[in-house]
């Protein structure tokens, strides 16, 4: 436990890579031996990535725990310090305090079948759980991703993306908004809940993990719903305004819940006893 | 002013006016608004000299406007704050009946912000004796003694922003203060950025100013830096021609002559 | 630490703030000016005010300044240094004339800023602060604490409490804690032998007027009542109830830079202004005045007492009369628990 809990942790940009317009992965090294080698987080936490002069951003850590010495985030330029971000370049010093929050329960879905489901920029946030499953495989049964952008170029990940294709022990299914497709798209044409509709995974001994933009999840819960799957079964992990990421500074108070603290990792069933306040 | 209960009753009752903003009495004798929407709830209404909250600010409150069709009890500040925001396209008449209170405490039932415009120009707007004083003292002090008190002055100002938001003036969905790209202005409270602040809302309210106080009164910490708006009240009057807030006819800071010499630059 | 009860004499009252000032304490006591009465750094025993029932704004900013440095940082050839704020050197403090209600407001800003994770910048303030109260012999009509579990005497979150005990102006002082014992050990000539004065004879009577226990369990259902945008119609949304209240803690973090260097400092900030819990998108979950002033009394009354087990409100009354537009909290929460759900 650092003594001054508002100090972040000084980053190298080890890598930059472009993902989509307007959307940027880190690479992050710890410039401070000891502070990479103590560092550890697990999937489903945050951070705060800071430019120093400018401000604060809240971000998930999108690499998996499994994988050493280095963190990753991915961020779209939004607003004042995503743009600053932005404008920094491999060998860039920057900020960085965490991990914080709540976790995937991983070690509860092991013996399952999972059933992850994002969209967009919301990928993510869902990279470092799929990828931490993926690193323990053999613990779990049918992994099933389906991923959804508005178009091809907003993917994110793309390389990833070709990655989880090429694997046995993965069903991906990719998919665009209509209009979205390229001439050689060869993956779905449609919204996120219609192909989780068409797809009609089993909600049997699975656990769904969903993540996207507010109108995808407002139509993707009733999908699952008639597909099977109980609240308690689904997950999903909030967006919100935070700041200090402890507790502490009130934003992201909901209910009797901090979503820094509590979260950001909810159920549906968690989340349906939320004031609808975030 | 039970004329003025029978009056709102009447109007609130006949559905001319769907909320009727008023004064009513609240904690230790203080005066409050008071929102009448059913007739029986003008029977809160109070009027006296205690009563000095600008009620103008409500007429720009989205919760208050979606109510329907507003009703006022007007003092002369109120009122002149009613036509800037008039001028400013921010009400008319068909979202507000105003009943005028004048300085004897006489209702006038005015038939539109017209007749509300004409009515003030029978009072100048005049910045009293004590703070004429004071801005005057202020003139005698050296650039760098002026500086040094508005620092002293503003450093225990912890940017509540009860001021502006008292103001009725002060209406805009985003502050300055609120955007932050670029950050115009600091968001901690410290003496130079506190005096940025209200160096900036002065500025900002040039012309619109009507001198009602609301802000100062408004202030938990008594911090008058209303009389940052009173130096601009005097300067628009001693540098554009006599200009009066309100009664001058035209939007003071958007009166752009191409034969301006703009010789203060230099 | 059982309390320990002295006698101070009038005159020694006097002796004892100088002897503190003497010490190099900043001491900190009620000042007025314009009116309004405040704490300010003070070393003339004459410039304090005696005749105030509660000061305009709380103490907290001797313990959570309202701009305080977390770390500097300078940009350089070799990237950027950071150099966090040393958080030992805070000055030995003393907050002279606050009310129980205030001390009381000590325990609850430490638990906010204790739970979990430990802000050691404010504990580090708190460490080198010793808290002088007085007991109200007086309330008004804003007063509330004994609602809310206080009352005029309290000893709770006090160093030492001195109770004024009658005409003769001869104070009660009851020794709380060690560091009041540090305070009286250091002129141990002021403290003399109680002579057996009876305190409750000497405070402020003060109903209690609402029970805090039933709206706590009365809010959890209240959530959607129309009662909130009634009570909040005429709130401006500025953010005074929560700058002058002893337990609001929400702030923010900003980064200030001149040139190549900076700092980054945590400031206060509210739940009652609209951009508080706006996002980036353009979404914002409290659109509206009457979600951010449920928001203030759930927070207070209901969500604290669940998670941080202490409450949100010492009932000091000085939100209602810091309000430009009298939002008067002991009215609302009356209002609230007299209305059915």
């Amino acid at each position: 436990m650092r003594e001054n809990i508002y100090l972040p942790y000084q980053m190298k940009i080890e890598r930059v890579t472009y993902e989509a317009p307007g959307v940027k992965t880190f690479m992050l090294k710890f410039i401070n031996e000891e502070d990479r080698e103590k560092f550890e987080f697990k999937a489903g936490q945050f951070g705060e990535y800071s430019v120093y002069g400018v401000g604060e951003s809240t971000f998930c850590i999108a690499s998996s725990p499994t994988r050493k010495g280095y963190i990753e985030c991915t961020f779209r330029q939004t607003g004042r310090v995503t743009n600053a971000l932005s404008n920094c370049e491999e060998g860039s010093i920057i900020g960085f305090r965490g991990p914080y929050g709540n976790v995937f329960p991983i070690e509860e879905w092991k013996g399952k079948n999972l059933l992850f489901i994002a969209g967009g920029i919301a990928l993510p946030p869902m990279r470092c759980v799929i990828w931490n499953c993926l690193d323990l495989r053999e613990n779990f049964r049918d992994v099933t991703i389906i991923y959804g952008a508005r178009s091809v170029k907003d993917l994110v990940y793309k390389h990833e993306l070709k990655d989880w294709e090429l694997r046995k022990d993965v069903k991906l299914i990719t998919t665009v908004d209509p209009g979205g497709e390229s001439p050689d798209w060869r993956g779905e044409i449609g919204f996120v809940p219609t192909i989780v509709e068409k797809t009609a995974p089993s909600a049997k001994d699975t656990i769904a993990i969903v993540c996207g933009p507010p109108v995808m999840i407002k139509f993707t819960f009733p999908v699952l719903a008639k597909l099977g799957f109980s609240d308690d079964n689904i997950y999903t992990t909030l967006e919100n305004r935070m700041k200090c990421g402890f507790g502490k500074c009130g934003r992201c108070n909901v209910g009797k819940v901090y979503v820094c603290k509590d979260g950001p990792v909810f159920t549906l069933a968690q989340l349906k006893d939320l004031p609808d306040e975030y | 002013m039970d004329e003025l209960k029978n009056k709102v009753r009447e109007l609130l009752g006949s559905g001319t006016v769907k909320v009727f903003i008023g004064y009513t009495t609240g904690t230790a004798g203080t005066k409050r608004a008071l929102f009448a929407e059913k007739p029986e709830d003008a029977e809160g209404l109070v009027f006296d000299s205690s009563c000095i909250q600008n009620l103008a600010v409500y007429v720009t409150k989205q919760e208050v406007k979606e109510k329907g069709m507003m009703g006022i009890s007007a003092t002369l500040p109120v009122m002149r704050s009613l036509v800037q925001l008039a001028r400013e396209n921010q009400v008319s008449d068909s979202g507000i009946k105003v009943i005028g209170i004048t300085p004897e405490s006489r209702l006038i039932d005015f038939g539109n912000l017209s007749e509300v415009e004409k009515y003030i120009h029978q009072f100048q707007l005049e910045i009293d004796q004590k703070n004429r004083d004071m801005l005057e003292k202020l003139d005698k002090m050296t650039v760098s003694e002026r500086w040094q008190f508005w620092l002293k002055e503003l450093e225990p100002c912890f940017k509540c922003y009860a001021c502006r938001a008292a103001c009725p003036m002060c209406y805009c969905h985003r502050c300055t203060v609120e955007y932050n790209q670029p950050q115009w202005i600091p968001v901690p409270s410290h003496a130079s950025g506190n005096l940025q602040w209200h160096i900036m809302r002065a500025v900002h309210l040039v012309g619109r100013c009507i001198d009602c106080d609301a802000c100062a009164n408004a202030c938990p910490l008594a911090i008058p830096f209303n009389l940052l708006n009173k130096r601009m009240i005097e300067d628009a009057r001693k540098h554009f021609g006599g200009y009066q807030p309100v009664l001058s006819g035209d939007h003071l800071m958007s009166t752009f002559k191409p034969d301006d010499k703009e010789n203060f630059i230099r | 630490m059982n309390i320990e009860k002295r006698f101070i004499r009038k005159d020694s009252l006097k002796k004892l703030f100088d002897a503190l000032v003497a010490k190099n304490k900043v001491v900190y006591a009620p000042v007025t000016r314009n009116g309004k009465t405040s704490f300010r750094i003070v070393n003339d025993f004459s410039l304090i005010s005696g005749d105030y029932i509660q000061t305009t704004q709380s103490s907290k900013e001797v313990t959570f300044p309202r701009t305080e440095k977390i770390l500097d940082f300078e940009k350089n050839k070799d990237g950027i240094g950071v150099k966090p704020v040393d958080i030992q050197p805070v000055h030995e403090s003393v907050i002279w004339g606050i009310r129980p209600c205030d001390a009381v407001g000590k325990g609850e800003l430490g638990a906010i800023f204790n739970w979990d994770s430990k802000d050691e910048i404010f504990n580090a303030r708190v460490a080198k602060t010793t808290l002088i109260s007085f007991s109200c012999s007086r309330a008004d009509e804003y007063c509330f604490c004994t609602s809310v579990g206080g009352n005029p005497g309290n000893t709770e979150g006090s160093d030492i409490l001195l109770t004024l005990a009658g005409e003769g102006g001869d104070y009660l002082a009851e020794i709380i804690t060690e560091k009041g014992g540090a305070v009286m050990a250091a002129a141990p000539e002021l403290f003399e032998k109680d002579p057996g004065i009876e305190k409750d004879k000497y405070l402020a009577s003060l109903p209690a007027r609402f029970s805090h226990t039933e709206i706590r369990n009365k809010l959890d259902k209240f959530f959607e009542s129309e009662e909130w945008a009634r009570q909040s119609l005429r709130c401006i949304g500025c953010g005074a109830c929560a700058y002058v209240c002893p337990t609001c803690a929400c702030f923010d973090i900003q980064d200030e830079s001149h040139g190549k260097s900076g700092s980054r400092v945590r400031c206060w900030d509210s739940c009652g202004f609209s951009l508080f819990t706006l996002h980036t998108s353009g979404h914002n979950p409290r659109e509206v005045q009457s979600q951010r002033w449920r928001q203030r009394i759930m927070h207070k009354f209901s969500y604290m007492p669940e998670r941080l087990s202490v409450y949100g409100c010492t009932g000091c009354g000085r939100c209602s009369r810091g309000c430009p537009v009298d939002m008067n909290l002991l009215e609302h929460l009356i209002s609230i628990q007299e209305v059915t759900v």
